[in-house]
């Protein structure tokens, strides 16, 4: 009570924001938690950044949304345009595509927030798209985050549905020419395909009843799920704090960054606004989906380069390359032409994304918590698996662009779509093999910095008359970053040994694992050992010439304990 | 080596070891044969404008002067919001939606720049260490969690009450039910419906969009015609009598979607038709259905030389000339035919509906 | 003589004698090429002038008499040219389809050949071989005055009949086997109306009959309307959809984004000494 009374000292920072913070603590007691949150250290690389392209992005969509919302009318009943767009004047469509036009033509603004909103629609899931891609190289997704990395993938399906959800809204001949041909992948699915497709749509395709459901799934249904993900993933990271590259001072038991009252709160905050003026620039200078151009949706029209949205692009691709395969049996048909691109393609590459940390998992033994990074060359078959899953998701990506391809390539149409055939087979496999031997070619390199410093072009001539080169040392942070990682002798993690007493199936699945672990870390160069960097010292000390100031090419190494040893090469320098 | 930090913490590299992390959770430094022993944070260094006043001043003013000319821009969006005429162009551009953009964008993007500069010049940049605590909670709580649970669970019987248990997993397994029964009311169920199109004996094959009827001879060999049942339109007929359109609204849509079929002529020397299509062109005059039997795209890229019509979605390819069989792309039925004749004023008419379902493939297809 | 043998061995000296090569064929060509007729020939004089041009520039491929030429295997080689019309001719000669440089590839329209006089005259001889489309007059196919109506109709025409293969906004699109629909947006109306009417290639015909003359006017005028269509919401992208759309959001959306992470995440320079 009297503590509670007493006059705080003027420069205390009770005296300063008491009032109303006192206010909210004697409510709700906010204080212990917000003392450890305000300083909440963040650490700093540009490839922290990627998620935020993805979180503001949405922030951007729900306000450019609420706003399109106050004028657009999803129904799907007829009427007679009448607005200011005089191409299209006196012409039958729905509702919601005249109400799309009035927001273009006849709502001042309302022509740039659709812009934003679409454009934002496209970098949020390129945003979500590249942070995920990420987390997958950097091996954040490990133990303890496989749960964001779930939430993340869940983030990463809802967005898919949501923005095909929206620019099927319109009701534009392409929207329309898009949702003609989910009612074909729906019609697909064998059994209940044709009964899905008739309560999906309320009847028949295409009704008058599928803009208004799909509009409260666009404006409210998949929305609220994306915000209670969003906040989970965040909570989760807030709880788990960020990962960090490794480097001097930064290990696993600590987050080295700036905190995030005042740096963080400036620097994310900004990048909001940042985000905001170039998706308002974009929208302002680039056209995108001139719906009045394409007319309002007639089930007899379609145009050339009908085309989803970028990240539909590699489902309309598997679309396009699948061979022509049905199946009837029985008086019943199952299309796996449609079946197999529009609808297990996805649910495939979805699920080797979910299960691929426990997999990791499973055959590298590794059960512990991991806060530093990986450099990505450092896990050169995890490596392999990334490039060779874009490397296939470009090429459908490619193949969903075929025709855009031909006319501007000058190829034929029919020679692309056989390529992509087999090249979504091949290019991933191919793909692999070269991620693999590069990242193992580059951690040969990072040894060989290390041990012999790096090359500097510089090439002398001994009095023998043999040639040369300097080798000059890195510096102890470089020679630290690049000598972070665990060191891994093979098969460590997972026992070989027999363990008698144990079931054979357990038998053959372990050593199932003691193979594809062998393969994981197989060909790996390891980083130098303390005596084979001595060696390499002593060796560099006998054969190469003294550098300008007399210090010895090579990192020196003062062992474990002691002074630092660089301190000198610091100084000097 | 250390450093102090703005806050008076002191890092310590590889002492980091506070005792509140369990053994195990998070692997041990594994300091032998470390080839390069972690060399600790270094120093804080100064930026040049922590320690020329010139240069601190001067970012203070560029920051100054990005969120003043954002102002200024936020303004200019509101002025131009009413000053400028929304039909105006300007380069061959919108200029009002130009005009909106670029000051809201460059305003925006000021604020960013502004706050971010602000961040990377002027703001205290010393790194803070922050220490991780393992994940999980300490064994006493997992303990403590776990007992209270178990007490909790013991308290309400519903281990040992199996009838109360069971009925009420029943219970409540049920409730779902209702969720899903009440969704029965989507839609009506598909019947006959994907199978069957407007088209019967006796409806007039007209010209899209001006539902003009046609006669064989207004068809050139190599010509394409877009066509529609004569239903969809406003009929006249000899006796002067005007039969308004059968469909509006949804209902003509819904009828659209599977009713389009396209005419072409080819010379009849070109066509192979079935033994049992023999009858069903007129004078080389063949008509298909224009919904791809892939996935239901509008067909109508009709190549007059080689005879094939290719879909513009996915590009499975027909050879009308052999009956709309496919002969390239993802599509795997032939394009349904439809037979047509000519009526007593010498205008195409359907001579019956199609003989197969039109469009994408279906489960009950067969 | 010593002139050129110092220097035959010079690197331009093979892009020389090509240059050379080619003046003189061109030269060659000019000076045999069919004289062009004056001003004052009469309708057979017409006709006989279009069948010496004819004779010399067509006949390989379409035969002397414009019969067409088949192919051993039974294909055509060249198609006849009896019953195609003048406006056929004028079509394919007029928009430098023909004569074609390379058998077996698809027409591309080019600089023409011809001057309008020599189409003309080919024009009149072809439609000499048999009844067919003449070349359609001015008020057929001129669509500056339509009306905002008929514009908007032209576009239910278009949609319906043409943007299957020259996309939405007129900018062409992909056929099977490497061909190609053209771009129409900078396409004469006459040309467009003859391609209608005529059905170039692989482009069907659309008859008079099915397609009135006006409707035809329409879609002309529909797509003077899209060439000529202001950038209401900035640049077009090249007006192909999605595909252009999506790129320009990874190559500048994500590009920009990016560039800014790496600003921000960047530790600036020191006042201290030099950082390696």
């Amino acid at each position: 009570m009297s503590t509670a009374t007493r006059r705080p000292a003027p420069d205390s920072p009770m005296a300063k924001l008491g009032g109303p913070a006192k206010w909210f603590d004697d409510r709700i007691g906010l204080a212990g938690l917000a003392k450890k949150q305000i300083r909440k250290v963040f650490p700093d690389h540009w490839s922290f950044m990627l998620g935020e392209i993805a979180l503001w992005s949405f922030v951007i969509l729900l306000i450019t949304g609420v706003f399109l919302s106050l004028w657009f009318k999803p129904s799907m009943s007829e009427i007679d345009y009448n607005g200011t767009y005089a191409q299209l004047r006196g012409i039958k469509m729905s509702e919601a595509y005249a109400s799309t036009l009035d927001i273009s033509f006849d709502v001042r603004g309302g022509l740039l927030l659709r812009q934003m909103h679409h454009w934002a629609a496209n970098i949020f899931l390129a945003g979500m798209t590249i942070h995920m891609l990420r987390i997958f190289f950097t091996g954040a997704f490990r133990k303890p985050r496989e749960i964001n990395w779930l939430i993340g993938l869940g983030m990463l399906m809802l967005g898919i549905i949501e923005g095909f959800a929206g620019y099927s809204l319109p009701d534009d001949l392409l929207s329309g020419t898009g949702l003609r041909i989910a009612d074909g992948l729906i019609r697909s699915i064998p059994v209940v395909g044709t009964y899905l497709e008739f309560f999906i749509f309320g009847g028949q395709f295409p009704g008058d009843d599928f803009i208004p459901r799909l509009y409260i799934v666009h404006v409210l249904l998949i929305p609220g799920l994306l915000l209670a993900l969003i906040s989970a993933h965040m909570l989760i990271l807030v709880y788990q704090k960020h990962t960090h590259w490794a480097g001097p001072g930064r290990t696993n038991r600590n987050v080295v960054g700036y905190p995030m009252l005042p740096i963080y709160a400036a620097k994310s905050g900004g990048f909001f606004f940042i985000v905001f003026g170039i998706t308002a620039l974009m929208g302002a200078l680039m056209q995108i989906n001139p719906i009045w151009m394409y007319g309002p949706y007639d089930p007899s029209q379609v145009t050339a380069g009908s085309q989803p949205d970028w990240y539909m692009g590699w489902l309309e691709g598997a679309l396009r390359i699948m061979p022509n395969w049905e199946t009837h049996v029985a008086g019943f048909t199952i299309s796996w032409n449609v079946f197999i691109p529009g609808l297990a393609v996805m649910g495939f590459l979805f699920t080797l994304l979910a299960l691929y940390p426990f997999v990791e998992r499973w055959i590298t033994g590794d059960q512990r918590e991991h806060h530093v990074l990986d450099r990505p060359r450092n896990q050169p078959t995890r490596l392999g698996f990334g490039v060779a899953g874009i490397t296939g998701y470009g090429l459908l990506w490619a193949a969903g662009g075929n025709d855009i391809l031909a006319t501007h390539l000058h190829l034929s149409l029919e020679a692309i779509t056989w390529f992509m055939r087999f090249a979504i087979f091949i290019g991933p496999v191919v793909a692999f093999i070269i991620a693999r031997r590069w990242a193992i070619a580059l951690q040969r390199h990072d040894r060989e910095s290390v041990m012999h410093g790096y090359e500097t072009g510089v090439i002398v001539r001994s009095p023998e008359g043999a040639y040369s080169e300097i080798h000059s040392p890195i510096s102890s942070e470089r020679a630290y970053i690049l000598t972070a990682h665990e060191r891994r002798p093979k098969h460590s993690l997972v026992s070989r040994e027999d363990v008698s007493g144990v079931r054979a199936r357990k038998q053959g699945k372990e050593r199932l694992r003691s193979r594809l672990s062998d393969f994981w870390f197989g060909d790996e160069i390891p980083k130098p050992t303390v005596s084979e960097l001595e060696a390499a010292h002593e060796h560099t000390h006998e054969e190469s010439p003294v550098v300008g100031d007399g210090h010895h090419v090579g990192i020196e190494t003062g062992g474990q304990t002691g002074g630092d040893p660089f301190e000198l090469d610091e100084s000097t320098t | 080596m250390s450093s102090d930090f703005a806050d008076g913490r002191v890092a310590r590299a590889g002492k980091d070891n506070p005792d509140d992390i369990p053994p195990g959770q998070l692997p041990a430094p594994i300091l032998a044969n470390e080839p390069i022993p972690d060399p600790g944070l270094p120093a804080h260094e100064p930026r040049p404008t922590d320690v020329d006043s010139k240069l601190e001043k001067r970012a203070e003013r560029q920051v100054a002067a990005m969120f003043g000319a954002a102002t200024v821009l936020t303004l200019g969006f509101c002025v131009a919001y009413f000053a400028i005429d929304p039909h105006a162009l300007i380069f061959g551009y919108g200029a009002l939606h130009v005009t909106l953009g670029l000051t809201l964008g460059l305003a925006f993007l000021l604020i960013g720049l502004g706050a971010i500069q602000w961040a990377k010049k002027l703001m205290a940049d010393n790194e803070i260490v922050e220490y991780r605590h393992s994940t999980s909670s300490s064994k006493e709580d997992q303990e403590e969690a776990l007992t209270a649970f178990f007490v909790g669970a013991d308290e309400s019987g519903f281990g040992r009450r199996k009838m109360i248990r069971n009925s009420m997993i029943a219970a409540m397994g049920v409730l779902g039910l209702p969720a899903i029964v009440v969704l029965r009311d989507l839609g009506p169920l598909p019947g006959d419906l994907p199978e069957v199109t407007v088209w019967r004996k006796g409806i007039r094959v007209v010209n899209d969009v001006a539902g003009t009827p046609i006669k064989p001879a207004d068809v050139e060999i190599g010509q394409l015609v877009n066509a529609e049942p004569a239903v969809f339109f406003e009929q006249r007929l000899p006796s002067g009598k005007v039969i308004p359109p059968k469909f509006e609204g949804a209902a003509l849509e819904d009828a659209k979607a599977k009713a389009p079929v396209i005419l072409v002529r080819m010379p009849p020397a070109d066509i192979h038709p079935l033994p049992s299509r023999r009858n069903w062109g007129v004078n080389g005059i063949l008509c298909y259905s224009k919904i791809c039997t892939h996935v239901g795209c509008p067909i109508s890229l009709w190549e007059q030389q080689t005879h094939q019509l290719q879909c513009p979605c996915h590009q499975s390819t027909f050879d009308l000339a052999h009956n709309g069989r496919v002969v390239f792309g993802p599509a795997a039925r032939s394009l349904p035919q439809l037979p047509i004749g000519v009526d007593s004023e010498g205008y195409l008419i359907a001579m019956s509906g199609f003989h197969e379902p039109v469009g994408p493939s279906f489960w009950e297809r067969g | 003589m010593r002139f050129l043998s110092t220097r035959r061995r010079h690197p331009l000296a093979g892009l020389v004698v090509v240059l050379f090569a080619l003046v003189v064929v061109g030269g060659l060509y000019s000076a045999f090429r069919p004289a062009s007729a004056d001003e004052s020939t009469t309708d057979t004089q017409l006709i006989s002038q279009g069948r010496r041009l004819f004779v010399v520039s067509c006949a390989t491929c379409h035969g002397e008499n414009g019969q067409g030429v088949l192919e051993k295997e039974g294909g055509e080689f060249g198609p006849p040219l009896i019953g195609v019309g003048a406006a056929a001719v004028d079509f394919q000669v007029g928009t430098g389809r023909m004569p074609l440089a390379l058998p077996g590839t698809q027409a591309e329209a080019r600089k023409p050949i011809f001057t309008p006089q020599e189409t003309a005259a080919l024009a009149e001889y072809v439609a000499s071989l048999g009844p067919g489309p003449a070349i359609p007059s001015k008020d057929m196919y001129d669509a500056t005055n339509a009306t905002p109506d008929e514009v908007a109709m032209g576009g239910q025409f278009f949609r319906t009949n043409c943007t299957a293969c020259h996309n939405f906004a007129a900018q062409g699109g992909a056929l099977p086997h490497g061909r190609h629909a053209p771009d129409l947006t900078n396409v004469p109306a006459k040309y467009v109306y003859e391609a209608l009417l005529t059905g170039p290639q692989q482009m069907p015909k659309f008859s008079d009959a099915v397609l009135k003359p006006q409707e035809k006017r329409y879609i002309i005028a529909y797509i003077h309307s899209m060439a000529t269509m202001p950038g209401y919401g900035g640049s077009r992208l090249g007006f192909l959809g999605p595909v252009t759309e999506g790129l320009w959001g990874w190559l500048f959306g994500i590009g920009a984004l990016i560039l800014a992470a790496v600003w921000i995440g960047n530790q600036g320079v020191r006042a201290g000494k030099k950082r390696r």
